[in-house]
C-alpha cells in the first residue's frame, strides 16, 4: 500500500477532528449568543474581545472539576459510556464530502476521506449504534434519573430512526446512487434537492433533531423532569464529553443536511476554485446550525406521549407517501 | 495477501473472543454488548469479503437496532446474575453435541470442497453492492422476499393482538 495514500488519510482524519473539536467549542458559544439575542439578552461577553474566549474558560473550568464516580455505578460501562457517544459522531464524518479535489505540489488529492458506494447506509449504520453511549449512561449510573432519561433517549432514537431511513430514499432515488459524492454531483445538474424534496427535507431534519435529542425532542434531558437526564450523575470531563457529542452531533447533522438537500460543496465557482468547497459547506452548516438554535429559542419542549405518537402517526406515515411519490414520479417522468 | 491475513487473524481473535464474552458473562447488560461486539466485528468481515451492503445492513439492524431492543428489555426486567450452575443437563449435551456436528461440517466442507475452490465462484467487484443486491432480490429472489416480508409482517400484528388489552 501507498505510504503517502495513508499519510494522507491520517492528515485528513486528524483535520476532521480538530475541526470537530474547535467546532464544538465555538457552537456552543454561537448558541449562547445567539439565544440571548432571541430572548433581549447580551450573553457572555467578558473573556476576551466579545466573550470569545469564554468556551476556553469553560474548558479548563471543566478539566479543573471533581470526578465523581456514584458508589453503586458500574464504573467501567459509566467510564465507557462517554467515550461510545462521541465516537459516532466523530467516525460519522468520513463520508462527507468537502469538496471536489485540490492539488498539492502535483498530488491530486480528493476533498473526502472516503467516498463509498453505500455513504448513505454508513451514515444510517453510525447513528444506530449512537445510542449506546445514552443507553449505557443511564444504566451504568445505577440512578433513577438516569434511567428513565436513557429509556426515553432509546425509544426516542428507534422511533425516529424509521423516518430518518425514509428520508434517505429521496435523495437516493434522485440520484440514483447511495455514494454521498454522487448525490451532491447530482444536484450540480439538476437542482438542489430541497426543491425536488421539500417533504423529504422538513422530515429528515425533524427526525434528525429527534436523533440528536435537541430541543423541541430533548425529552432525555428535560431538566424539570429528570433533573440532568442520562448525564445526571457525570462531572467534569465525562460531563464535558457527553456535552462535546451532543455539539459535534449538531454540526454533523447540518452538514448532511447540507450535502443531502442543500447541493453540499457545490455553488458559484467552485467548478474552477476547488477550495471554495469547504467554504461554501461551512455557510451552509452555519446557517443550519442557527435554524437549529432559532428552533431551541422559540419552540416549547413535545409532551413524551405526543412525541411518541408525532413520530409514529404523522412522520413515518408522511415518510411513506414521500417515498411513494417520489418513486412513482420518477417511474412517469423521462 | 499477508495484510488481509493478519487483520483476518485480528478480527477473528475478537470475534471468538466476543462470543466466549457473550457465552460466559453472567450479566445480562455485558453478555449483550459482547454480542454487539461480535455483530460489529462480523460487520468488518464482509467488508472484507467486498460486500459493504452487507455491512453495514449488518450494524443497522443488527447492533443498532435488534441489539438496542434487547438492552431495553434487559434494562426494564432488572438485571439479576445468573446462577453458576444449570439445571437442564440433557440440554447442555444435546447443545455441545449438535456443535460438535456443526463444527464437524464446516470443517469437511472447507478441507474437501475448498480445496477445490467450488465454495466461492469467481466474483465481480460489483459484488455486494447496493446495485447487485438489489436486481439479485427484486429479480430472482422476488418470491421468496415477499414472503419473508409477509412473515415479518404476521409476526407483529401477531405480537400486537398478544399484548393489547381486552
Amino acid at each position: 500500500m501507498d505510504i503517502i495514500l495513508v499519510l494522507e488519510w491520517v492528515i485528513k482524519s486528524i483535520i476532521l477532528i480538530l475541526f470537530g473539536v474547535i467546532g464544538f467549542a465555538y457552537t456552543t458559544y454561537y448558541e449562547r449568543r445567539a439565544l440571548a439575542r432571541i430572548q433581549t439578552r447580551i450573553g457572555p461577553n467578558r473573556a476576551g474581545p466579545a466573550g470569545l474566549l469564554q468556551p476556553v474558560a469553560d474548558g479548563i473550568k471543566l478539566i479543573f472539576n471533581e470526578e465523581l464516580i456514584p458508589a453503586k455505578a458500574d464504573k467501567f460501562l459509566f467510564l465507557l459510556a462517554p467515550v461510545l457517544t462521541v465516537l459516532p459522531s466523530l467516525i460519522i464524518w468520513a463520508v462527507v464530502p468537502w469538496g471536489t479535489s485540490i492539488t498539492i505540489s502535483g498530488r491530486e488529492i480528493p476533498l473526502y476521506l472516503a467516498d463509498i458506494n453505500v455513504g448513505v447506509l454508513y451514515i444510517m449504520a453510525v447513528a444506530s449504534i449512537a445510542v449506546y453511549g445514552i443507553v449505557l449512561a443511564g444504566w451504568s449510573s445505577n440512578s433513577k434519573y438516569p434511567l428513565l432519561g436513557s429509556l426515553r433517549a432509546t425509544a426516542q432514537i428507534i422511533s425516529y430512526e424509521l423516518s430518518l431511513g425514509l428520508a434517505f430514499v429521496g435523495p437516493i432515488l434522485l440520484s440514483n446512487s447511495m455514494s454521498m459524492v454522487s448525490i451532491v454531483e447530482k444536484q450540480q445538474e439538476t437542482a438542489w434537492f430541497i426543491i425536488l424534496q421539500p417533504l423529504g427535507f422538513v422530515i429528515f431534519f425533524l427526525a434528525v433533531l429527534a436523533e440528536i435529542n435537541r430541543a423541541p425532542f430533548d425529552m432525555p434531558e428535560a431538566e424539570q423532569e429528570l433533573v440532568g437526564g442520562y448525564h445526571t450523575e457525570y462531572s467534569g470531563m465525562k460531563f464535558a464529553l457527553f456535552f462535546m457529542a451532543e455539539y459535534i452531533k449538531m454540526i454533523a447533522i447540518s452538514a448532511i443536511a447540507a450535502t443531502l438537500f442543500l447541493g453540499g460543496y457545490s455553488g458559484p465557482w467552485v467548478g474552477s476554485f476547488p477550495w471554495l468547497g469547504p467554504i461554501y459547506l461551512m455557510l451552509k452548516i452555519i446557517i443550519l446550525l442557527f435554524v437549529i438554535i432559532w428552533i431551541r429559542g422559540t419552540l416549547p419542549r413535545f409532551r413524551y406521549d405526543r412525541l411518541m405518537a408525532f413520530g409514529w402517526k404523522i412522520m413515518l406515515p408522511a415518510a411513506l407517501i414521500n417515498v411513494f411519490l417520489t418513486a412513482v414520479v420518477i417511474m412517469l417522468l423521462p | 495477501m499477508t495484510a488481509d491475513l493478519i487483520i483476518f487473524l485480528i478480527l477473528a481473535l475478537v470475534a471468538v473472543g466476543a462470543a466466549l464474552g457473550l457465552l460466559f458473562s453472567r450479566n445480562a447488560v455485558y453478555a449483550a454488548l459482547f454480542l454487539v461486539l461480535n455483530f460489529i466485528t462480523v460487520a468488518v468481515f464482509y467488508l472484507l469479503l467486498n460486500a459493504p451492503f452487507l455491512a453495514m445492513a449488518q450494524v443497522t439492524i443488527y447492533a443498532g437496532a435488534i441489539m438496542i431492543l434487547f438492552l431495553f428489555v434487559i434494562m426494564l426486567l432488572g438485571t439479576k446474575k445468573l446462577k453458576t450452575r444449570g439445571e437442564n443437563h440433557w440440554q447442555r449435551r444435546l447443545a455441545i453435541g449438535l456443535g460438535v456436528v456443526l463444527l464437524g461440517e464446516l470443517v469437511t466442507l472447507f478441507f474437501i470442497k475448498g480445496q477445490r475452490g467450488t465454495l466461492l465462484g469467481d466474483i465481480g467487484s460489483k459484488f455486494g453492492g447496493p446495485e447487485s443486491i438489489g436486481i439479485e432480490l427484486f429479480n430472482q429472489y422476488l418470491l421468496p422476499f415477499e414472503i419473508t416480508s409477509i412473515l415479518l409482517l404476521v409476526a407483529m400484528i401477531g405480537a400486537i393482538v398478544l399484548t393489547k388489552d381486552n
